[in-house]
């Protein structure tokens, strides 16, 4: 399982660092990004869905 | 005075200035939702109105169809010749493609949560300060003696301007915002103290640089070249304009629904960890910022004949209510945990200062709560809510509970 922000669609709201610090990181711009490759457990799985479901620019995407 | 006559149906004939969706917007919405989710109107020329989160997010991202050469809706529409296009009279806002991105690349870093976060300490000490002017009065004015002056303050802090000229710079803040609606003419009139004011600062800064965002502006460089200081001076109002009414209104809005929730009061003052979804769901359920937009040709759009010049008024208020997104749109629950809202818009022209927004209510509802951990409101008829395209409390009297 596995998260990433598509960077084209990501507007920086920063939802997903504010929700998740532990996933997700920001860049100097504000953007998201995601710290790592993305890797998630099955603890991270829930706070990975949560800041998904959070991201007014659904540029976050989790892959199973 | 207003002569216009009373709206009679908001599906073909709606005004955001009606008395009606002044005092409360929510139940025109709803309703249009139910049966003409992209409203039309008349008036001002001509112009639509999407009431669903789908109509006001697919338009905010379509910057082939619409142009954000205006944002402000009103009768007359600035002409092609009139601006500077594709630039717009205050970068980036009203800035279209491709020279918005430059334009909001440059604010990014200034704005990013590195920068942000760091100015947590100088909010928290503003809001206490004004906290201790209101002394032990039984009556405080939640709007006109606390959250207007917190944006301000912090803008002041950020663009570096000598603390002794927070009475002069409260002033500034007064003509941008109360002179929203007046005709050109006497807007350039009022701006001129202003502009003085920063083209002196401006030149301080040349001469003593410092940390602040006047000289970070100074100090741009787009491939070899800095900035005109009109376009410096364009940027600094523009944090005034689009930070200081907007924050004002959010943190206002927040201490109204405070004041009338008691529930809600207690839970955020027993339960601090709360603070961050309760600020996305003032933010939701409060959301101050609608927008407009200009039609840029004649199309049919949303199963809408649109007409080239045509407004959009993009209402983020309304997509926040409703009920295809959020479960229980109506209802404000104060530990929503998903919460996709808008409020800050989205796509290219998200709020740029967005993270400055919520440290500012976040801090300021903090300190409110700490300092006066109960209050109702003093006279609820006494609350007057500002019409137009920001939404929020300016007279909030609040009584405050031993
Ligand atoms: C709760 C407070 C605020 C709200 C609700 C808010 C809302 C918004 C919204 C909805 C937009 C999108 C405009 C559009 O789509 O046409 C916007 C843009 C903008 N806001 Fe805010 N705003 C707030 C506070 C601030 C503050 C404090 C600042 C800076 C000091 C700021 C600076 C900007 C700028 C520069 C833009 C233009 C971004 C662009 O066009 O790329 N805002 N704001
Ligand atoms: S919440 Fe979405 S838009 Fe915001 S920073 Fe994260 S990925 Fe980007």
């Amino acid at each position: 399982m596995r998260v990433s922000i598509d960077t084209e669609i990501c507007q920086g709201q920063g939802r997903c660092f504010s929700i998740a610090p532990s996933i997700f990181d920001f860049d100097e711009l504000g953007n998201g990004v995601v710290i790592g490759d993305g890797t998630l457990s099955e603890e991270t799985m829930a706070l990975a869905r949560l800041a998904q479901s959070n991201c007014p620019e659904h540029a976050i995407f989790i892959e199973e | 005075m207003d002569t216009k006559p009373p709206v009679k149906d908001f599906a073909t004939d709606w005004d955001h200035t009606d008395p009606q969706w002044v005092a409360d917007p929510y139940p025109i919405w709803e309703e249009l939702r139910g049966r003409c989710p992209v409203a039309h109107t008349n008036r001002y020329g001509g112009g639509w109105f999407p009431a669903t989160h789908e109509g006001v997010t697919t338009i905010a991202k379509d910057t082939e169809n619409f142009t954000s050469r205006t944002v402000i809706l009103g009768n007359g529409r600035p002409g092609d010749d009139a601006l500077p296009a594709p630039i717009g009279v205050a970068p980036p806002i009203t800035s279209d493609p491709p020279f918005h991105a430059i334009a909001r690349r440059l604010l990014l870093p200034a704005f990013a949560p590195g920068p942000i976060n760091a100015l947590e300490p100088q909010i928290r000490a503003l809001c206490q300060r004004l906290l201790d002017q209101l002394g032990d009065q039984e009556i405080v004015n939640g709007g006109a003696q606390y959250a207007q002056y917190i944006p301000p303050g912090v803008i002041k802090h950020m663009l570096g301007f000598p603390e002794d000229d927070e009475d002069l710079f409260r002033e500034f803040a007064h003509i941008i915002v109360e002179g929203v609606d007046h005709p050109e003419e006497q807007r350039i009139e009022e701006f001129a103290p202003i502009e003085e004011y920063f083209i002196k600062q401006i030149e301080d800064h040349r001469e003593n640089p410092r940390d602040d965002l006047t000289t970070y502006l100074l100090n741009v460089d787009i491939g070899g070249q800095k900035l005109a200081d009109e376009h410096i001076f364009g940027t600094m109002v523009l944090t005034l304009v689009a930070g200081i009414d907007t924050t004002w209104s959010a943190i206002g809005a927040s201490l109204w629904h405070l004041a009338s929730h008691p529930e809600d009061l207690s839970r955020l003052v027993n339960e601090p960890d709360l603070m961050p979804v309760a600020i996305e769901e003032f933010l939701r359920f409060y959301a101050p910022v609608t927008m407009a937009r200009l039609v840029k040709h004649d199309m049919e759009y949303l199963g809408c004949p649109m007409k080239q010049d045509d407004w959009i008024l993009l209402g983020f208020p309304a997509a926040n209510r409703d009920p295809a997104v959020f479960e229980d749109a109506d209802k404000f629950i104060i530990d929503r945990a998903e919460n996709r809202h808008v409020a800050f818009g989205l796509g290219i022209h998200r709020c740029a200062g967005s993270n400055l927004a919520r440290l500012e209510l976040r801090v300021a509802i903090e300190e409110f709560i700490k300092r006066y951990p109960r209050f109702e409101l003093a006279d609820s008829a006494a609350v007057t809510w500002a019409q137009g395209q920001i939404r929020g409390p300016r007279n909030l009297p609040l009584r405050i509970l031993s």
